[in-house]
């Protein structure tokens, strides 16, 4: 954070002050972090209610209070949007909710999202004065978002951003999931005329066909966008843009920039034989069939594969995605295959801590390099090669190497591959001009998000090949605050 | 919502549909197909453009009854709403004035090859099409076929309607007789199968139009993964047509079959509601 002197004049500010002295730092170091109340993990994976259930008042007024209010607030630095940490925390203390919601929303377009699925752990939480200074567990800083967000999201007195007149300047958004929903709010702030087109027939990408219910309900993500509308962003659903219209189409019809946010479609396959198997999905085709068609629910159309024992490959959060919807939708063993050990995984630790406490199976050091089908075409068993680490490579993490001699079968009747994303090529090959990375990444100017197209900016995975959705709404922003700069510089030449 | 403005039954459980989507009709090109879901409940099926019309705004497409969704569809009356299509999907069809081209299209399929034998036509290429089906009434579509084929040939399985026999008997008939540049084979798999069999027999370059189990039609999901060439490629947007000679028609024809208890169970479920 280059400049802290916006947070700095907030902390000094008469009841920031006062509230400091309430309580000698001391004592508040010395309170023991909460807890998230769950539903209990047996009942929890024969259902799809969320599993975390908040924090109550009580609970989040008394963690509030461990925050210290640091003249230095590192977590700050530790978050990619600068919400105004110890800001909100402090608000929630003086039990002004609402206000705290508010001191959120400057920064981050949706809370109760970020609350929820954002890796605190790695980011704000590991920045703490608690735990980089007093080695003890951070400020609850995740929950605390999530309890404003919440409480305000539940109190019926959601305020709605002001935003500017109408400048009648279109903008088009392209994609709906994290990056293309923060861009738009804050263009829709700056007066925009915005219009979100969105490829599949529901509003909000990721988080709603990738992200399932048991960690993200649909509902929390469908109350944002309704605010959005509110705002007065317009929606398009079944409109893929290269496709149903070119961007000279778009351009001809008024609008004067994009912002692409159009993610990381294309799901990695690992090519061993018997991949193609059927009962053998990537964790995208597999999350989308039970989130957004709602297979696992008999009066909708779309079928999904059951069976008692199915294997998830991979160690990240969509992997852990994937085998908790295969827990709940009644596998008997549900096992993560992975060619690491568990130090390594990429996955949250509260994912991978939840998944254990479900009964999730851990096959660590384990890689799968065959598929045996039965007569049918479907796979019945796959070929595991045990794996040893070795040394570091380039991620930092200790490279698998397979041991020897060391193969088995283990019966699967069916197999979630979740082994990463490439981007989605539509756009890219829909633009001859638009410079790309040999990934097939957007290439932009890191502080604009603007492409190597003047009218064309973008972010999120599109852009980062695969990353969370907090850095994805990270980059709408600054896209947002880029094609302001932009279209604002054209309408003074004109 | 996507509204249908014209509905034609070819055969009991063939129909043709007109619907409107004006973005699509102005943007889709031959070979190009539609996501469609039809109603809340729906399942997201993919299906190939048959035709358009941009000055109405309307694309039209050819539905075989097979299942729950196409019975669906099938239902649906003029004025009815679709609730979700999406599209133009894949990659377009590659024209060119190949010299002579024999367009082979078996049930259904003719639905597709249609844009694609016009464009052909219109591209200055000779073209001789083989129309296949099981039986007289299965044959759709035939007179706007020859106003694009300089000749068109029909064969039923039983002999009720052209000549008797197979698609690939009609094939061949034609490469015999003459020099055949390139071919274009759309129909069920299996017919792709033995079409491409008997284009690779005689050494011409042939393109199949592959319909495989889709969710998002995008390349998400990898639903529609079929091996061409051993490399494993997605129809939706690699495709959805590929060089027949590659195409690993077995692996295809299995994937197809991937849900067909919980398909036949769902089908026979819904005729038993329909009926009472």
């Amino acid at each position: 954070m280059e400049d802290l002197s916006y947070y700095k004049e907030k902390r000094s500010e008469d009841w920031r002050v006062e509230l400091r002295k309430t309580k000698k730092a001391k004592e508040r170091t010395l309170m023991e972090r909460i807890s998230m109340l769950e539903q209990d993990a047996v009942e929890r994976s024969q259902n799809i209610e969320e599993v975390n259930l908040g924090l109550t008042e009580e609970m989040a007024l008394v963690e509030a209070q461990r925050c210290l209010d640091c003249a230095n607030p590192t977590c700050i630095t530790g978050c990619p949007v600068g919400i105004n940490i110890p800001g909100f925390i402090k608000k929630i203390e003086v039990k002004d909710f609402l206000g705290a919601a508010e001191v959120l929303k400057d920064t981050n377009t949706l809370p109760a999202v970020c609350g929820r699925v954002c890796p605190q752990e790695k980011q704000c939480e590991n920045s703490c004065f608690y735990t980089v200074q007093l080695k003890k567990p951070p400020v609850a800083i995740g929950y605390l978002e999530r309890f404003a967000a919440d409480y305000e999201r539940n109190s019926g007195k959601m305020a709605i951003p002001k935003v500017a007149t109408n400048n009648g300047i279109k903008v088009a958004i392209i994609g709906s999931g994290p990056a293309g929903l923060a861009a738009s709010a804050d263009l829709v702030k700056f007066g925009y005329d915005v219009t979100v087109f969105e490829a599949l027939h529901e509003i909000g990408g990721v988080l709603k066909y990738g992200i399932p219910e048991f960690r993200l309900p649909n509902e929390i993500v469908d109350v944002e966008i309704e605010n959005l509308r509110k705002m007065g962003v317009k929606f398009r659903t079944n409109f893929i843009v290269g496709k149903t219209a070119s961007f000279d189409d778009l351009r001809a019809q008024g609008y004067q920039a994009f912002f692409v946010g159009s993610g990381a479609g294309l799901p990695r396959f690992m090519n061993i034989p018997g991949e193609n198997s059927i009962g053998i999905f990537s964790s995208n085709e597999y999350l989308t069939r039970v989130n957004l068609m709602k297979a696992a629910d008999n009066n909708y159309d779309t079928p999904v594969s059951f069976g008692d024992t199915i294997a998830v490959i991979g160690g990240g959060n969509t992997a852990m995605d994937s085998v908790r919807t295969a827990k709940r939708l009644g596998a008997k063993r549900a096992v993560i295959i992975y060619r690491r050990s568990i130090e390594e995984m990429p996955a949250r630790v509260e994912e991978v801590k939840h998944a254990q406490e479900e009964g999730i199976e851990f096959m660590n050091l384990h890689n799968p390099v065959e598929y045996i089908a039965d007569q049918d075409g479907h796979v019945k068993q796959m070929r595991l090669q045990k794996m040893k680490l070795g040394e570091p490579d380039a991620s930092g993490r200790r490279r698998p190497i397979p041991i020897d001699g060391s193969e088995f079968l283990m019966d699967v009747d069916a197999v979630v591959v979740s082994v990463g994303v490439s981007p989605n090529p539509l756009i890219p090959s829909s633009l001859k001009d638009l410079e790309t990375t040999k990934w097939g990444t957007i290439v932009v100017n890191q502080d604009t998000m603007q492409s190597s197209v003047k009218d064309i900016f973008a972010g999120g995975d599109i852009v980062r090949g695969g990353a969370t959705v907090i850095l994805a709404m990270g980059d709408g922003r600054k896209a947002a605050a880029g094609i302001h700069d932009y279209l604002m510089e054209k309408v003074k030449k004109n | 919502m996507y509204k249908i403005i014209e509905k034609e039954f070819f055969s009991e459980k063939v129909v043709k549909l007109v619907l409107e989507a004006a973005d699509i009709a102005k943007s889709r090109k031959a070979g190009h197909f539609v996501i469609v879901r039809v109603d809340e409940k729906g399942e997201r099926i993919p299906l190939t453009i048959a035709d358009s019309d941009i000055e109405r705004g309307t694309i039209t497409l050819v539905i075989q009854v097979v299942g729950v969704t196409s019975a669906k569809l099938a239902n649906l009356n003029v004025g009815d709403e679709i609730l979700d299509v999406v599209g133009p999907l894949g990659k377009a069809t590659h024209i060119e004035n190949f010299g002579t081209v024999l367009a082979a299209g078996g049930g259904v399929g003719v639905a597709p090859l249609y844009p694609i034998v016009k464009a052909l036509k219109e591209a200055g290429n000779r073209v001789i099409t083989v129309l296949a089906a099981r039986t007289k009434d299965l044959i759709i579509l035939e007179d706007e076929m020859r106003k694009y084929s300089d000749e068109v040939i029909v064969m039923t399985d039983d002999g009720s309607y052209g000549k008797k026999g197979l698609v690939t008997m009609g094939m061949e008939e034609v490469i015999e007789r003459e020099k055949v540049d390139f071919s274009m084979i759309i129909g069920p798999a299996i017919m792709m199968k033995f079409g491409a069999l008997t284009t690779k027999k005689y050494n011409i370059p042939t393109e199949v139009s592959l319909n495989t189990i889709m969710v998002d039609g995008t390349g998400m999901c990898g639903a529609c993964r079929v091996s061409v060439g051993g490399k494993t490629q997605f129809v939706c947007v690699d495709g959805p047509e590929f060089d027949a000679h590659q195409v690993d028609f077995d692996e295809m024809l299995m994937r197809l079959n991937a849900y067909k208890k919980e398909e036949t169970e769902a089908y026979e479920k819904y005729l038993a509601l329909q009926q009472a």
